[in-house]
């Protein structure tokens, strides 16, 4: 086991990504950035200082607080505080994991169902493939925010308002998922074109191993780079997908706000000098969208062969 | 090289004339959260409604801007005996069509207000017989005597007869059933000005009625009404110069528009109080969890009541402008005392008791509606009495929605807990009973019955004594207070940004008089 580990250990340092890593300083940056967020939201309970959703810790007398460096700041509000009394930092970690929770669903549903029609279309060819990618093209031409926009006012329609607020996020999930598998499936597909060709899969082919399991075992793993590239960016997008529904009113609902919706309720308050309401949740949003395109970048500047 | 020439030409045309025009109309552009709900004047007893109605159509009497009762349609009445009314009409009076007022279109207005449909007919429910004597005289007859029938008829507006049965609309639209009409979205009144183009919830815009009969007083030639939704925007829009006057400035950001130099800050007492209703009768409510109905028990919403601190609301939520209430009318109303307007006190300790004391010691879930364009900051009061009755254990969520969709949802006996606010035109108590209080009554959406008020809402319509009628007033006061039968939060404070250029005089029942109204370069 130990041996195992080791030997694991000494192929990630010696590996061409590991040292393309340590060389890039916006990777490292980046990265430390990213872990420490993901860290902070996916255990809120342990970090954040206050749970901003128990009513019985929320003093509406502490509403408005400014951050703890202004002159009517306090000490225990280190971002100051909302027009509820609910702690800014707080709101803001807990709001955090709830954008992170659906941007890494929606980009995982777009990825296997892009991934999945993509490689088929790919190994399979013909009248499948024709069907398959003139339905991308389709969804290319409407921009994804409008079909995520499509997808939740249907929803809206058919699910009752009881049941609504409960399925938002799986809504939301969907809706944003639905409008980025383009993007797999185009890539994977062409991946897929180069690979069918090579000698191993017609030797696999030869000696009768099936479709699925030459797609699935064979082709899948020699592709799965490019697409690991534009998923990380992806990520980002989706994030920010969520972030613009919920500004725009038709996300999570507003009792488990995420960093669109916090933005969205500080927006009231730009005039009236409580600046802080919509700063930090903005300004939050924009370092982790910026961490994950910066760590996409290197991603893509290292794994894709042609630029080695 | 000619054709250049009528390119030249053709722009200094356009210039010229666009910029003229531009010029000699002077425009008031005006935006509030919401927009009025209907231009039938009989469908909606709602305030924006109420105050888009009120440029277009005149009643016989109306209020002035220091909130006194004088003619307007009518010149003089009389009481011919105690249950009698003689009204003599203006003779001078055209609709916006160009077809002369007369008799008929009094009558059939006020028998059209009382129609099932109409959102008007509490006001006139004791109005027996209206008839034509001749061509500008009225007689309306009321079952018993009634000393606010004045007050009363300022609200009914007048209406063409003739174009009400030219386009199907002889029965005001039923608003709480969704109707479409052509009331709904066109209008055919007497006013200072008159409709030429509705889109709901987007532009409305009034042009001046040339032909109108009163002294013009005001300078405008055409008034747009914009909602804007969002706070922000509003002000946005307000500080750019693109609005002219915001009817209900947003609290937070009086002071940024006030320190601009171009603009100016009007706060009033506004003749409204935000009050919180719980159904006291249905067996099981539809949003709970308990399968009974808790606010059957006066305990539970006594526990509500002292559960929600009105002090943090008022400075927090509404910065300081308002004015927390005891009961749902404010001073100025015949029956208002400054003993029924004192609130019990905020105590935690004491509503988790009763709240124990009810059978319901960890609390209950239920459902809060409320509108979330109407009041100021609705949705922000209702969110902070979602954290303070969480503190005595009773789990809300929250149902914030447009005006429309809240109304609507609650004539539709859709709510459990609601917000809702209540101004009151006729300045006296008995409307407030009348709408809100007495058995099975239009706005009584909480079901309170009790006998001894209907019978006290019958002395008020019916005594001309007034001591015996306001102790009537003051005997059902108490017993509604006592039993609390709806959750009183405050007084609203309303607040009006203009530009220093823009005079539109504030009453504090919130409607501007555009008749008033001045704009200067």
């Amino acid at each position: 086991m130990d041996n195992q580990t080791s030997t694991l250990l000494h192929r990630i340092k010696d590996s061409d990504v590991y040292f393309s890593f340590i060389k890039s300083p916006t990777a490292i940056v980046s990265s430390v950035i990213l872990v420490i967020i993901f860290f902070c939201s996916f255990f809120v309970e342990l970090v954040a200082p206050f749970n901003p959703f128990d009513p019985s810790s929320l003093s509406l007398m502490d509403a408005f607080t400014p951050p703890s460096w202004s002159e009517k700041g306090v000490a225990k509000f280190i971002l100051g505080t909302d027009g509820q009394g609910r702690d800014m930092l707080s709101t803001i970690l807990y709001g955090s994991r709830i954008s992170l929770i659906v941007g890494f669903s929606a980009i995982l549903f777009s990825l296997l169902l892009g991934v999945t029609l993509g490689l088929t279309a790919g190994y399979f060819g013909g009248k499948y493939e024709m069907i398959v990618m003139r339905l991308t093209d389709v969804q290319l031409t409407v921009p994804s925010i409008l079909m995520a926009l499509l997808v939740d006012g249907i929803a809206r329609g058919l699910i009752s308002r009881e049941l609504h607020d409960e399925m938002a996020i799986y809504v939301l999930i969907f809706a944003i998922g639905i409008s980025e598998w383009p993007q797999f499936a185009r890539v994977s597909r062409a991946a897929t074109l180069v690979e069918k060709n090579k000698d191993y899969v017609s030797a696999s082919t030869i000696i009768g191993v099936s479709n699925i399991l030459i797609m699935f075992k064979h082709i899948l793993p020699n592709i799965m780079r490019p697409v690991l590239v534009i998923g990380t960016i992806g990520l980002a997008l989706a994030i920010i997908a969520e972030s613009t529904l919920s500004f725009l009113g038709v996300g999570v609902p507003p009792t488990t706000p995420s960093l669109g919706t916090l933005i969205r309720i500080g927006n009231d308050f730009l005039f009236s000098g409580e600046w802080w309401i919509t700063f930090f949740p903005a300004i939050f949003l924009v370092i982790l969208a910026f961490s994950i395109n910066l760590l996409g970048d290197w991603m893509r500047d290292t794994l894709n062969p042609k630029l080695n | 090289m000619k054709a250049k020439n009528l390119v030249r030409i053709l722009l200094t045309v356009l210039l010229v004339f666009g910029f003229s025009s531009a010029w000699a109309k002077n425009t008031i552009k005006w935006s509030m959260k919401g927009d009025s709900l209907t231009l039938d004047p009989h469908a909606q007893n709602e305030g924006p409604t109420t105050m888009v109605s009120r440029q277009i159509y005149e009643a016989l009497v109306t209020r002035g801007i220091d909130m006194t009762i004088g003619p307007q349609l009518a010149t003089d009445w009389k009481a011919t005996n105690p249950t009698t009314w003689v009204f003599n009409l203006r003779t001078d009076v055209t609709f916006h069509n160009g077809d002369k007022m007369t008799s008929e279109d009094v009558v059939f207005s006020l028998l059209r207000a009382q129609q099932p449909t109409s959102d008007f007919k509490e006001y006139i429910s004791t109005i027996t017989s209206v008839k034509a004597l001749d061509d500008y005289t009225v007689e309306i007859q009321t079952r018993d005597p009634n000393p606010i029938l004045l007050n009363q008829l300022s609200n009914i507006f007048v209406v063409s007869k003739k174009w009400c049965h030219e386009n199907f609309a002889i029965v005001p639209q039923n608003w709480d059933a969704g109707q479409e009409t052509f009331s709904a979205t066109n209008a055919m009144g007497t006013g200072p000005f008159e409709i030429t183009l509705r889109e709901p919830n987007t532009k409305t815009v009034f042009k001046k009625n040339k032909k109108w009969w009163g002294t013009v007083e005001h300078n405008l030639d055409e008034i747009q009404l914009l909602p804007i939704a969002n706070a922000a925007t509003r002000v946005a829009a307000l500080l750019s110069g693109e609005i002219d006057i915001v009817t209900d400035a947003p609290v937070q950001d009086l002071d940024r528009i006030g320190s601009s130099g171009a603009h100016k800050v009007i706060s009033v007492e506004q003749m409204r109080t935000i009050f919180l209703g719980m159904d006291q009768a249905a067996d099981q409510l539809r949003s709970g969890n308990t399968g009974d109905n808790p606010f059957k028990k006066k305990e539970v919403r006594q526990a509500f009541y002292q559960a929600i601190d009105i002090e943090a609301i008022k400075e927090k939520v509404m910065r300081g402008l308002s004015s927390p209430a005891g009961i749902i009318t404010f001073p100025g109303v015949t029956g208002y005392t400054k003993a029924l307007d004192e609130r019990l006190p905020y105590d935690v300790a004491a509503a988790k008791q009763l709240l124990a004391d009810a059978g319901y010691p960890d609390g209950f879930d239920i459902e809060l509606r409320c509108p979330n364009d109407r009041y100021v900051n609705d949705e922000a009061i209702c969110t902070a009495v979602v954290g303070m009755l969480g503190k005595i254990g009773v789990n809300v969520s929250l149902n914030a929605q447009t005006k429309s969709k809240h109304f609507k949802e609650l004539k539709d006996d859709q709510g459990d807990f609601y917000m809702l606010g209540w101004g009151v035109p006729t300045l006296d108590s008995h409307y407030v009973f009348h709408y809100l209080y007495e058995t099975g009554a239009s706005w009584n959406k909480v079901n309170f019955s009790d006998a001894t008020v209907d019978a006290a809402i019958r002395v008020m319509e019916g005594e001309v004594d007034l001591d015996k009628r306001n102790a009537a007033i003051a005997d059902a006061w108490k017993i509604v207070r006592d039993n609390i039968a709806y959750l009183p939060l405050h007084h609203q404070v309303i607040s009006w940004a203009s530009k220093r250029t823009v005079d539109v005089p504030i009453r504090p029942n919130n409607e501007p008089l555009f008749r008033f109204s001045n704009k200067r370069f």
